[in-house]
């Protein structure tokens, strides 16, 4: 057990700076591609002529001009250890480990912002997670018993429509009914839930239904397949002839040999979404890991980028982690 | 599953009025009347009983019809998707939105115009299509080429081939694919602003970072296909590992193959769509379905018709591919019992 945890864990480490890696090349590609000093994309302008000494001092202040390997383990030391930001001018800005840099056009640590970024995040996925499990589940779970029945026709040609729509339709169908139409929800703007509990359950409530109706569908149908193949298996009829109650039976035979393998999925798509919620986050407005994605990509922010890339490779490794883990003890036949 | 009744293959048999068809008159359950029918043309029978996957698949034909044919059926509805309507009185002056209870819908434009640019939304619409539908073609195709290839690789050829792809393969599924793609497409749109390469590097992008999962399912299949006994056979006639890979093992593979294709295809299309409506996609004029909802996004408490339209395309277009997918699927699988 010890063993493996330490494959998976070196494993784990590995992809993280693989990750690194290529993200960071392809931001330095962009500068070197498109001819442009390197500073534009960190500062939002090139504030000296080409070739000029200033120039040359503020790309040297940077660090443009060293080479590539010792550039990016500049960034890496910054992320490991911490480092401390100076423009030469203002007062040096202490940027505690993990530091991912500065932005220069937020005048903020990207540190920061992403800090600021991720309540928001985790609240839409949390949230829409919870609610895609135990719908998905319960609708899977309905149409697994009761094969070919109305309920199941209904359930799964429901959840096929479902995943044939984009959040990116319900999103806005679903805000002008609710919002404007029916006006049950006249302001959907975020409040975090330590200082206003109703407007954070009012702003969320229409992303996490979204959100989760898209993964509930996945999730009914995955869990309706599971249960059929687990319900035709010999111990449940072997349960079923000692006598045991359908309710038992269902339950505690059933349920839990099919959901083994949902719990596997859900784990790595919550550990997907972190950062990954560009669209959700973009129709309903709301400042999370995506739509700072999407807002620094359109500003060229690349320190920013670069951190929130990193950021979300590290939630998903370390949910596969977890989730390997989590499988190994549940399922004895797992081995390296 | 049961096994007292009559088995699929039977039933489709007896429907097909194959048993006992001159061959055996004494004997109906005869197994010998159903030898000679191959595993596609039983397929496509049970597919045609299908009632769903079959809409589904007259769907897909008419919106491929639709997106190759678009310049025609512009031509013929008199209509284009380039003029803009913007001062012959179809939007309202004050507030540029178009005039009438149904955004702008009239017996020239039968679905509307665009608020603010007075665009033409049905040919919007059949040229979203053709977007959406080369995109998103093109990008499995990708994916099935590299996928295929590799996964028929891995696994036929094991050690340290298969180890170096399948560990690709496990690198790529754990990267944050939607966060690179978004950094991959922002980087060459701005090194070369090019609409065409846009084009291609949504493709490249949508289709490379989709490879794996076809490649996963190959390689399993080619690890046990190729310990059958044909394909001793085919070894032990001399053929080389080239023939065996693609003369033997690929023609078992089509099936699992051709699900894998329709099925990825709408996913695709979602994948376009949402690239194009984060605005990174394509870029305007070129139409795409995206686009159009990130624009109605804008105005859907006053024009809600010119969301949904849109809106509606997408979803039609991919549960029609996904409802064909999903009958494909059981109408191969010699196990299901729909």
């Amino acid at each position: 057990m010890i063993r493996f945890i330490i494959y998976r864990l070196l494993g784990a480490i590995v992809v993280i700076w693989i990750v690194s890696v290529v993200t960071f090349l392809i931001f330095q590609a962009v500068p070197l591609l498109s001819h442009t000093n390197p500073v534009y994309f960190y500062t939002g302008k090139v504030p000296f002529k080409p070739g000029s000494p200033q120039l040359k001092a503020l790309t040297h202040r940077f660090g443009f001009d060293l080479p590539l390997y010792a550039q990016y383990w500049h960034y890496l030391s910054g992320i490991l250890f911490g480092q401390t930001i100076t423009d030469g001018v203002s007062v040096p800005i202490k940027c505690p480990a993990p530091c991912f840099g500065y932005s220069f056009r937020q005048n903020e640590l990207v540190g920061t912002l992403i800090a600021q970024a991720v309540p928001v995040s985790l609240s839409l996925i949390v949230g829409s997670a919870i609610l895609w499990l135990v719908g998905g589940v319960s609708v899977g779970t309905i149409s697994g018993l009761r094969p070919g029945s109305a309920i199941d026709r209904i359930g799964m040609t429901g959840s096929l429509a479902a995943v044939s729509l984009p959040i990116f339709f319900t999103g806005p169908v679903l805000l002008l009914i609710f919002e404007y139409t029916l006006g049950w929800l006249p302001d959907v703007s975020y409040a975090p839930i330590t200082q206003n509990p109703v407007q954070w359950l009012r702003s969320m409530i229409l992303p996490w239904v979204s959100l989760a109706f898209l993964f509930a569908a996945l999730y009914a149908r995955l869990t309706r397949s599971n249960m059929l193949e687990t319900m035709s298996e010999d111990y449940i009829r072997t349960a079923r002839a000692k006598g045991l109650d359908r309710r038992t039976v269902v339950i505690k035979h059933g349920l839990r040999a099919a959901l083994t393998p949902i719990v596997t999925i859900f784990g790595i798509d919550v550990g997907t979404l972190v950062g990954t919620t560009v669209i959700t986050e973009n129709v309903f407005n709301l400042r999370g890991l995506g739509f700072l994605t999407i807002s620094s990509i359109q500003q060229q922010d690349l320190p920013i980028i670069l951190g929130v890339t990193i950021v979300a490779a590290v939630a998903l490794v370390v949910a596969n982690f977890v989730v390997d883990i989590l499988y190994a003890v549940v399922d004895p036949r797992v081995t390296v | 599953m049961t096994l007292s009744g009559p088995t699929e293959l039977e039933a489709v048999a007896a429907e097909d009025g194959l048993t006992g068809a001159g061959l055996d008159p004494e004997g109906d359950q005869a197994p010998q009347a159903i030898q000679g029918r191959s595993l596609w043309s039983i397929a496509w029978r049970r597919l045609r009983r299908d009632k769903v996957a079959m809409a589904g698949g007259i769907v897909i034909v008419l919106l491929v019809l639709i997106a190759v044919f678009a310049p025609l059926l512009q031509a013929l509805y008199g209509q284009d998707y380039q003029t803009l309507h913007q001062t012959d009185g179809l939007l309202d002056p004050l507030d540029s939105m178009p005039k009438g209870a149904l955004g702008g819908v009239s017996g020239a434009h039968w679905l509307g115009v665009t608020p603010v640019t007075g665009q033409d939304i049905l040919t919007l619409l059949m040229y979203g299509a053709r977007t959406s539908l080369i995109i998103a073609g093109l990008a499995t195709a990708l994916s099935l080429i590299l996928g295929v290839t590799l996964g028929l690789t891995a696994g036929y050829f094991r050690g340290w081939v298969d180890l170096l792809i399948s560990r690709t393969m496990d690198v790529l599924l754990s990267f944050p694919t939607l966060l690179l793609s978004i950094a991959l497409i922002t980087v060459v749109g701005y090194i070369s602003g090019a609409e065409i390469v846009r084009f291609e590097i949504i493709i490249f992008v949508l289709g490379f970072f989709g490879w794996p999962y076809i490649g996963r399912i190959v390689r399993g299949q080619v690890l046990s296909l190729r310990e059958k006994e044909f394909v001793e056979a085919a070894r032990s006639l001399g053929a080389s590992n080239l023939r065996i890979m693609f003369r033997e093992i690929i023609p078992n593979l089509i099936g699992p193959i051709l699900v894998y294709t329709t099925l990825t295809i709408p996913n695709n299309m979602l994948g376009e769509a949402g690239l194009s409506f984060l605005g990174i996609g394509v870029i305007p004029p070129t139409p795409s379905w995206g686009q159009m909802l990130s624009d109605a996004g804008q105005y859907f408490q006053i024009d809600p018709l010119y969301l949904f339209l849109p809106g509606l395309a997408i979803f039609i277009s991919v549960l029609a591919f996904n409802l064909f997918g999903d009958g494909l699927r059981d109408a191969l699988d010699p196990k299901s019992g729909r």
